[in-house]
């Protein structure tokens, strides 16, 4: 039964992965774009699919994948069903980064803001995690007690300067257009790490889930499942965040939704989580280039306008909401 | 814990929770007489003067209408904020629970920025953020409701419409122009610059009546605290009480956000710092409420004498000052 819910979720990517390739401003017939896919015969139509569509799907793809795999296991961690991939102080982290970036270093391209960003969410990270790693309700404090200072110093420099404030609203909104494939080469080795970290720690997280005593008692090291936890979380949710911005919502919601088809077992809410998610990111992507034609609306907008319903929906269907 | 008898009558008392209680609103005083009467327009020996009765037009002036409206203002917004996240965390059994949490900001800024962005009223954004604040809050209230609202679904729900609601500010503000745009974000982090007794009177009156009901409901949140089950095996009607509670946590939150700005984290922060500096059980209605008040009263301080070049928003400084008290708290535990 899950083992068909996860293939038919695969079909849903794929699906939604050959559309984003073949919807835009202007839309290419299924046939054409397998055909230049495969054999680009460098005229316009080929130049679109690889240069503009391309780089694109791939970021969706790991950067949903990153942020629904971020999502289930910053809940499993935390045990809090409100914990989001951020929570870790990474978002605010890489924001904080790429804000000093462009005041002190007048730093303008994403390639150089993907590095600041990544530095800046690891050392958020490891803040967050000293303060708190021993206990969930501890981790989900130090979480927002340091995220609030980052956005703090974040909103005091966009405050005092209209320049940084100017650029830096456009990479806040969370946006998967616009990025070569080189972004995307940058970011998909840490994605790969954090997603093979993150599929393995299944069985650690269904312990955990089951509190502090318990899980000792069934002779799992709990420390080491916490930490590498972390490092996935921090490896998965830096790498999207640099490379598309904060998208908040859907690494909060896709672990949610598709609790509703899994039930409580960590193993398959991972599982669905990595290809559920980016084929919801996929589709919002698509859904705003043919909502608005011939104008764009950035990604993070959108996904929080289809997620959001969806996410009601789930959670009024079903009875009983488990973490 | 100790226990008060006095001829036949019996009073619990957490005497650790009314020391810090006394501490933290002599605190809040001392705070708001160093605002009265330091600054740069006026001497503190005039100002103190003034404070007494025997000033002139123009000190009368700087303390009275400039001065006491913004402090008054700070304080209110704090306690109304600190209510609200007490009121919500306790409902929601959730550390990370606020009326952020719940649409109640989100609305309100919703509200605020469709004023300044597309109807250009700078008059109607308070009306705005009240009106958007509330309607949200209930919506959520009402899109969780199914026989019942859970307090997980509550805030699960709202973390939705907020999502939604943010991601309709974000379109806002890249499709305005860079100025208005900038306006507009300024308000969103907060700020109590401007403040006059009009903006005053509605946030003290929704604390001073919100204030007292809270309080007489707190012990039945405790006993909610522990479940719907139990609670209502003791004896509460469990979902009127959740109305009432979230009403008042709505309401506060509501007049509060529209007269000063999504003032970021004093919900989320004062109920925590609060719980961890008096170590008491309960939601601590009360100590949060001072605690808010202290932590936006000296934010705003601070972010009137910082040097800086223009004058920060205050909800900068609450963010910053309370994430690093917290983050502080949380090491000495760490340590300890």
């Amino acid at each position: 039964m899950r083992w068909t819910g996860l293939g038919l979720s695969l079909a849903v990517l794929v699906a939604m992965a050959a559309l984003s390739l073949a919807v835009g401003a202007q839309a290419i017939p299924i046939g054409e774009v397998w055909q230049q896919f495969w054999h680009p015969d460098g005229g316009e139509t080929a130049a679109v699919i690889h240069d503009l569509r391309l780089p694109r799907t791939l970021l969706g793809l790991c950067v949903g994948l990153a942020l629904g795999l971020a999502g289930a296991l910053m809940q499993g961690l935390t045990r809090n069903p409100l914990a989001d991939p951020g929570l870790l102080g990474v978002n605010s982290g890489a924001s904080l980064a790429v804000v000093c970036s462009i005041l002190f270093f007048g730093a303008h391209d994403m390639t150089t803001w993907v590095w600041f960003s990544m530095a800046g969410a690891l050392v958020a990270a490891v803040a967050v995690y000293a303060l708190g790693a021993h206990h969930p309700t501890r981790l989900v404090l130090a979480g927002s007690a340091i995220s609030a200072s980052l956005v703090a110093a974040i909103n005091g420099v966009l405050a005092l300067d209209s320049g940084v404030f100017d650029q830096w609203r456009f990479w806040d909104v969370g946006a998967l257009a616009g990025r070569s494939l080189d972004v995307v080469a940058q970011v998909a080795p840490f994605v790969l790490v954090g997603s093979l970290l993150a599929l393995g720690l299944g069985r650690g997280l269904n312990v955990i889930a089951l509190g502090e005593q318990t899980g000792r008692a069934l002779g799992v090291r709990l420390g080491r499942t916490r930490l590498l936890a972390g490092v996935a979380i921090t490896l998965l949710c830096g790498a999207a965040t640099a490379a598309a911005g904060p998208i908040g919502f859907i690494g909060l919601m896709a672990p949610h939704a598709v609790r509703a088809f899994t039930g409580p077992d960590h193993r398959w809410v991972l599982a669905y989580s990595a290809v559920l998610a980016p084929a919801l990111l996929l589709a919002a992507d698509v859904l705003r280039r043919v909502v608005v034609r011939p104008g764009e609306l950035e990604s993070g907008i959108v996904t929080a306008f289809v997620g959001g319903p969806i996410f009601i929906y789930l959670l009024r269907r079903r009875k009983a909401v488990a973490a | 814990m100790r226990t008060l008898r006095i001829s036949g009558l019996a009073l619990r008392v957490h005497v650790r929770a009314c020391v810090v209680m006394g501490c933290l609103l002599a605190a809040s005083a001392a705070l708001a007489l160093v605002a009265l009467t330091t600054g740069s327009a006026l001497s503190t020996g005039d100002a103190l003067r003034t404070l007494f009765g025997y000033g002139d037009a123009a000190t009368e002036l700087v303390v009275y209408t400039l001065r006491a409206p913004r402090v008054l203002l700070a304080l209110f917004v704090g306690a109304a904020l600190g209510v609200g996240g007490a009121v919500v965390q306790s409902l929601s059994r959730n550390p990370l629970g606020s009326p952020d949490v719940i649409g109640v900001n989100a609305g309100a800024a919703a509200g605020a920025v469709l004023m300044i962005l597309v109807l250009g009223s700078e008059s109607g954004v308070s009306l705005g953020a009240l009106v958007c604040g509330l309607a949200a809050g209930l919506l959520v209230y009402a899109l969780s409701f199914r026989r019942g609202v859970k307090g997980t679904r509550l805030v699960l729900v709202g973390v939705g419409v907020t999502a939604m609601l943010h991601s309709l500010i974000a379109y806002l503000l890249t499709r305005a122009d860079l100025y208005e745009s900038q306006g507009a974000k300024v308000w969103l982090i907060g700020s109590l610059a401007g403040a006059n007794w009009e903006r005053v009177w509605p946030v003290a009156l929704a604390v001073v009546a919100g204030l007292p009901v809270a309080l007489g409901l707190s012990r039945s949140a405790a006993l909610m605290e522990m479940g719907d089950a139990a609670a209502g095996a003791l004896g509460l009607r469990v979902e009127r009480l959740r109305l009432v509670l979230l009403l008042i946590a709505v309401g506060l939150s509501g007049v509060a956000v529209s007269s000063a700005g999504p003032v970021g984290f004093v919900a989320l922060a004062a109920p925590q710092l609060a719980r961890r500096v008096t170590r008491a059980p309960g939601p601590g209605i009360a100590s949060s409420a001072a605690m808010g008040a202290l932590l936006l009263g000296a934010a705003d301080l601070v972010a009137q004498r910082l040097p800086t070049p223009g004058q920060l928003p205050v909800g900068v400084l609450t963010g910053g000052l309370g994430g690093l008290y917290l983050a502080w708290l949380l090491y000495r535990e760490w340590r300890r």
